[in-house]
């Protein structure tokens, strides 16, 4: 694909593309303390937050459930005004002029469709082409772009009520890029999907942030999205960054472990090796934990040299673990 | 008899709990509550004008006419004159198929609805009907009774309400197995309900053959005959015979219903679900 | 307002995608807060896109269409049933004859209908709050007003504005009365400016959900309860309620005011005759602070989100 969903001309690269400083939000929450009682106290759900994301980057925004980060895309897209803090997003205030910053991004919202419901999803693409002003042609090619990639040919006259999940998640992201936004949100876009249409949303975004250099935030729940797609990821808790690097970095962070999976010919003892130790035995099959900056190769020469090796696998941490864990050396230092 | 009360406590749960359900929409009540009070104040008036003309039509005074606006405000949601209890979600259920988990359920159909709706119509009862009531009469003079019989002889009229009530809209809802859109059924129904309950004018006041219609009709059974009751019109063997037309209404709709609910039953199990 | 209703029923013959021929490069002119013609031509806009968009939707379910439409003339004719039933009963009410009470009703009950086809759907802000759906439109470059407005547009919502217009028609053949210009003038005046007030009622109900979002019910009471309200003569109700409904929320220049003129009335407060040629002012004033309730509504949905 050398033609790609991006704007005339190429942009210039911009480090502080989406810019937060200090960035809050505090909410006043009543809760019922008896029938007509309420009593007032303040949450809040975003504290302080500052990063920098460049134009063209992909970036993964992840934290546990009221974490903040749902609070923070729609500080992003202009939906929440900041209690404090500065934000520009392409170099607009989103609070400020939220219609105008409208047309310079795209929002896919996992659960909630924009699709209309009872008509054939052309005529949902046909109201996002008048609504944006997209000029024709514009319209025209990134429609048959997008039909191509996320092969939506056959489902264009199909009332949207009629697709799948993961028809219709395609269906929403094609919506969220008609107008060629320059950054684009997805708020779980994989949330429900069958393995296949996981797997075609998520080359669908890499070529997308590859070849059109669009801006991707992406928060989940599935951690196989962000190992695919982010070499960069946040994490939130609390309101608060806790971490902002790669994602290998975050395994140091964790001081995680990872897992060398090994088949014997035989049923032996746990293997007695320097290095790691084991922490299961299944039969002829034994799994070791070892330090997940060392290198896997030593640990597996040691083995094959004294043990009788058939096969042997390398099993990456789980990354909600490594949160988890995070969060508890956190928590007790 | 074991099986008789643990069914019995069922329902009694399924009643309880859809009770509690309806009294979590707090702010949603207190609202329904405010505009059933305006609807009362405004209505108030045109019978004052009403009656004014025409002192003693339909057989009230002054202040039966405005007993009878108040008590309609009271039961409006309570005997879901327009429709609001379960239906809408009993359709909901039948057209996305669901209703087939109800069906395999140790627990009949027909019964496990209608313990719910009165269990909302319970609540209802007590929070959306008392506060206009209170209103109504210390702002206006009502023919409120004095002995308790007839408030227990007006709740009972009250119940029996209710079963007809649901018993007409559980026949709406099952139409959602033969139709594709229930929603214009829907509506004819509570248009009808609407007329024919005494909810827009007393059925006494309507003339001639339609009045007489409209009084035998089962509609009637849901404001006009709880109404009456309360004002005191029926007492005694009277009032017996009175129960006995609610009554049996609610026997013939409810056996309709269990009719249908078997050929539905039927077609749901040709059709495998 | 009136040109509201005319663009929306075009609206269905537009939605075929055809060229807009205006699109521009998105400059900074665009959706800019402090260009408020430019907004509500953008809202107008947005209005008509999406109201012929739900009507696409429902022409989908032609027969249920037909069925509700019908259902929904019905509905509001029982209304003129009940009064019907009463002069059955009696020759006058509060002193005015059948085809006077029914110049009334006829009157609230077109704007009302107008009121309630072009925005009725506002009184499902409070579901969109509560399930989060409103911020689908808050991403979308059109006002949210305009795209809450024209939410499930519903075209069988004519069904009360025809049912209206019958009896607003049979009133004018049956009242015997002198016809001067004025009178003749006031009364599309009236249907206009009455549909304008009803709507800033509709717009402020909706913003009050953004602070209670199951309160839906308080706005009937205004809405659906004025327009009961009006459809009796004034004469019927305490000074108390007519003062409140001529001062407090002006219903009154609905149908009351300038009606009351063209059956030659006096109005029970003893307000001057040419009151009666205000609501225009007050249907432009209403509307105003209804866009001013509105923006405070939503902002402090957009600080609290909630």
């Amino acid at each position: 694909m050398d033609t790609a969903l991006d704007p005339d001309p190429a942009p210039a690269p911009d480090p502080d593309f989406i810019a937060l400083d200090g960035i809050e939000k505090v909410f006043d929450v009543r809760k019922k303390t008896g029938f007509l009682r309420r009593e007032r106290h303040q949450v809040r759900a975003v504290d302080g937050i500052t990063f920098r994301v460049p134009r063209g980057e992909m970036v993964g925004y992840i934290g546990p459930n009221g974490a903040g980060k749902s609070t923070t895309i729609k500080m992003l897209t202009g939906i929440l005004t900041p209690s404090g803090g500065r934000l520009r997003v392409a170099g607009i205030d989103p609070a400020r002029e939220r219609t105008r910053l409208a047309r310079r991004i795209g929002v896919v919202f996992g659960q909630r469709t924009t699709l209309w419901w009872d008509l054939p999803l052309i005529d949902s693409y046909r109201l996002m082409h008048r609504m944006y002003r997209i000029p024709d042609r514009r319209y025209a090619e990134n429609l048959d772009r997008c039909v191509q990639l996320l092969d939506l040919g056959d489902l264009l006259d199909v009332p949207v009520r009629q697709l799948s999940l993961g028809q219709r998640m395609r269906g929403d992201i094609a919506a969220a890029l008609l107008h060629d936004p320059e950054v684009l949100y997805l708020d779980e876009p994989t949330i429900g999907l069958d393995v296949v249409s996981k797997a075609k949303v998520r080359g669908f975004l890499r070529d997308l942030n590859a070849e059109s250099g669009t801006t991707v935030l992406l928060t989940t729940h599935d951690l196989t999205d962000i190992e695919q797609l982010c070499k960069r990821v946040m994490v939130i808790d609390h309101g608060r960054l806790m971490y902002d690097g790669p994602l290998a970095g975050l395994h140091e962070v964790g001081e995680s472990e990872r897992t060398l999976v090994v088949d014997l010919e035989r049923e032996l003892p746990p293997l007695d090796v320097e290095s790691a130790r084991v922490v299961k035995v299944e039969g002829p099959r034994q799994w070791l934990a070892f330090p997940a900056a060392a290198s896997a190769a030593p640990l597996v020469a040691a083995i094959a040299a004294r043990y009788p090796l058939v096969d042997l696998s390398v099993r990456e941490p789980d990354i909600e673990a490594v949160i988890a864990k995070m969060y508890a050396d956190r928590a007790s230092s | 008899m074991f099986v008789g009360t643990g069914r019995f406590r069922l329902y009694a749960a399924v009643a309880a709990g859809s009770f509690r359900r309806f009294a979590t929409y707090r702010i949603a009540t207190v609202a329904g509550v405010f505009t059933n009070t305006v609807f009362g104040v405004i209505l108030t008036y045109t019978y004052i004008a009403l009656w004014d003309e025409k002192p003693g039509l339909g057989g009230y005074d002054q202040a039966q006419a405005l007993t009878y606006v108040w008590l309609g405000q009271a039961l409006l949601t309570t005997v879901a004159v327009m429709g609001g209890g379960f239906e809408d979600e009993l359709m909901a259920r039948i057209r996305t198929g669901d209703v087939a988990i109800d069906l395999y359920r140790p627990a009949d159909l027909q019964a496990w609805w209608l313990a719910g709706d009165l269990g909302r119509a319970v609540f209802q009862l007590l929070a959306r009907g008392a506060v206009p009531m209170a209103f109504g009469g210390l702002c206006f003079q009502l023919a409120l009774p004095g002995d308790v019989l007839t408030w227990l002889a007006a709740t009972v009229a009250v119940l029996l309400g209710v079963v007809v009530s649901f018993a007409l809209r559980f026949l709406v809802a099952l139409s959602a197995f033969w139709l594709l859109d229930g929603a214009g059924v829907a509506q004819m129904a509570w248009l009808a309900s609407l007329f024919f309950s005494g909810m827009l004018l007393p059925l006494n006041v309507f003339p001639g053959a339609l009045g007489e219609i409209a009084r035998a009709l089962p509609w009637s059974a849901l404001i006009q005959v709880p109404a009456d009751v309360f004002l005191g019109k029926h007492r005694g063997a009277d009032l017996l015979a009175t129960y006995a037309f609610q009554a049996g209404w609610a026997a013939v709709l409810l056996t309709a219903g269990r009719l249908l609910q078997a050929v539905a039953t039927r077609r749901v199990v040709v059709q495998g679900g | 307002m009136a040109e509201l209703l005319r663009h929306d029923q075009e609206g269905a013959a537009r939605a075929a995608g055809r060229d807009e021929g205006r699109a521009g490069p998105p400059g900074p002119a665009d959706g800019a807060p402090d260009r408020p013609l430019a907004r509500a031509r953008d809202g107008l806009r947005a209005y008509r896109m999406i109201s012929a968009m739900w009507i696409r939707s429902t022409m989908a379910y032609r027969a249920s269409f037909a069925m509700t439409a019908l259902g929904n003339f019905a509905a509001t004719a029982l209304d003129f049933a009940a009064i019907l039933l009463m002069f059955s009963q009696v020759d006058a009410l509060g002193g005015y004859r059948l085809p006077e009470v029914a110049f009334l009703y006829g009157a609230a009950a077109t704007s009302f209908g107008l009121a309630d086809l072009a925005i009725g759907s506002m009184d499902r802000l409070g579901r969109r709050v509560r399930d989060g759906t409103l911020d689908t439109l808050l991403v979308r470059p059109a006002p949210v007003l305009a795209q809450v407005a024209a939410d499930r547009f519903a075209l069988r919502r004519l069904g009360r504005v025809t049912q209206g217009a019958l009896i607003l028609g049979y009133a004018l053949i049956a009242l015997d009365l002198t016809w001067t210009p004025l009178k003749v003038l006031l009364i599309p005046l009236m249907l206009v400016s009455g549909a304008g007030i009803f709507m800033a009622v509709f717009v402020v109900g909706g913003a009050f959900q953004f602070l209670a979002q199951d309160a839906s019910e308080v706005q009937n009471a205004f809405t659906y309860g004025g327009n009961t309200l009006l459809q009796y003569p004034p004469s019927v109700f305490g000074k108390d309620l007519v003062r409140g409904a001529t001062f407090l929320v002006p219903i009154a220049f609905v149908n009351w005011l300038p009606g009351l003129y063209v059956l030659g009335r006096p109005y029970p407060l003893g307000l001057p005759s040419w009151a009666a040629f205000t609501p225009p002012l007050v249907a432009v004033a209403c509307c105003a602070l209804a866009g001013l309730a509105w923006r405070a509504g939503l902002r402090s949905y957009r600080s609290t989100g909630s």
